[in-house]
C-alpha cells in the first residue's frame, strides 16, 4: 500500500476520521500534564526567578511555527510535483495553526523579554527573523483568500512558501550565523551539557509532545475542512451553470 | 499548592493567558468550522441526489 493512496480526499476523511480522536485526546493528555507539571511543580530558576516558567509555552510554540512552516513546505512541494489536491489543502490548512503559534512565540517572547532584557522588543536577529516568518504567514493566508481558482491560488501560495522557507530557517538559525543580538541560542540540544537543567527539560519535553499533536489535530480537522469547502464550491458551481 | 510566582507574577500569568486564549480560540474556530461546513455540503448533496 502506498502512501500516495491517502491523495485521495474520501480515503484521506476516513484515515484522519480513525486517527483524529486518538490524536486529540493524546494532544489534550500531554499539553495538559506537561503545563501542570512545569507550572506547579518545577522550582524557579536561580537566575530568571518564577519567569523560567514561560519555557514550557515560548519554546515548544516557536519550535511549532517553525515546523508548522516546514510541513506546509513539504506539502507545498508535493503539490507542485505530484498535484494532489490534499497535500495543498493540507498546507492551507495548517498555515493558521502556524500563525497562532508565531504570535504566541512573538507576545511570550517579549512579555518574558521585559524583565529579563530590559525591553519588550529588539531587533535581534532571531526576532526580526520570527516577526517576518509572521508576516510571511498572513501573506500566505491572504494570498489563498485573493485568488479564486484553487489551482491557481494552490500554485502561487506554494510559491510563496518556498520564499518563506528562508526566513523559518533564519528564524532557527539566525542566532548561529550572527553571533549578536539579546537571543540566547538554542534550549534544547543532542549534546546534554547544553541543555536546561533536567528538572525543567521534562516537562518541557511533555509540553513540546502536547504542541506537536495538538497541531496534528488540528491539522487534520482543518484538511478535512477543506476538502469539504472544495467539494461544496465545485457543487455550487456546477448548480449555478 | 499555586506556586509563589513573587514579582513576575504578572509576566507569567500573562503569557499563560495569551497562550490559552489564543490556544482555545483556534481549536473553537477549527471545529466549528469543521461543523459548519460539513453540514453544508451534505446539505448541497441532499439537494443535488433531490
Amino acid at each position: 500500500m502506498s502512501i500516495w493512496e491517502y491523495a485521495n480526499p474520501v480515503r484521506f476523511i476516513r484515515l484522519s476520521n480513525k486517527l483524529l480522536p486518538w490524536v486529540a485526546g493524546l494532544a489534550a493528555i500531554t499539553l495538559v500534564s506537561g503545563l501542570i507539571w512545569g507550572f506547579f511543580f518545577t522550582p524557579d530558576d536561580y537566575k530568571q526567578g518564577s519567569t523560567v516558567k514561560i519555557i514550557y509555552i515560548h519554546v515548544p510554540s516557536a519550535l511549532m511555527a517553525i515546523n508548522a512552516w516546514f510541513m506546509m513546505f513539504v506539502t507545498s512541494m508535493i503539490w507542485l510535483i505530484r498535484r494532489h489536491h490534499v497535500s495543498a489543502l493540507a498546507a492551507r490548512a495548517a498555515a493558521p495553526v502556524g500563525a497562532v503559534f508565531t504570535v504566541i512565540a512573538l507576545l511570550t517572547g517579549a512579555i518574558w523579554g521585559q524583565p529579563m532584557w530590559g525591553t519588550y522588543w529588539a531587533w535581534d536577529p532571531r526576532l526580526t527573523s520570527f516577526l517576518i516568518l509572521f508576516i510571511f504567514y498572513l501573506g500566505y493566508i491572504a494570498l489563498w483568500e485573493a485568488v479564486d481558482e484553487p489551482d491557481k491560488a494552490a500554485d502561487l501560495t506554494s510559491i510563496l512558501c518556498m520564499v518563506g522557507s528562508v526566513f523559518a530557517l533564519l528564524s532557527r538559525y539566525a542566532v548561529n550565523f550572527w553571533n549578536q543580538g539579546l537571543h540566547q541560542g538554542a534550549s534544547l540540544s543532542l549534546d546534554k551539557e547544553e541543555n536546561v537543567s533536567d528538572v525543567f527539560y521534562q516537562p518541557l519535553l511533555l509540553c513540546i509532545a502536547g504542541f506537536i499533536l495538538l497541531f496534528l489535530a488540528l491539522v487534520l480537522i482543518r484538511t478535512q475542512t477543506e476538502i469539504r469547502h472544495r467539494r461544496l464550491r465545485a457543487l455550487q458551481q456546477q448548480e449555478a451553470r | 499548592m499555586f506556586p509563589d510566582l513573587g514579582k513576575y507574577a504578572a509576566p507569567v500569568m500573562g503569557s499563560y493567558t495569551v497562550t490559552l486564549v489564543l490556544l482555545v480560540a483556534i481549536i473553537a474556530l477549527s471545529v466549528m468550522r469543521y461543523r459548519k461546513v460539513k453540514k453544508q455540503l451534505e446539505a448541497q448533496e441532499a439537494r443535488r441526489r433531490g
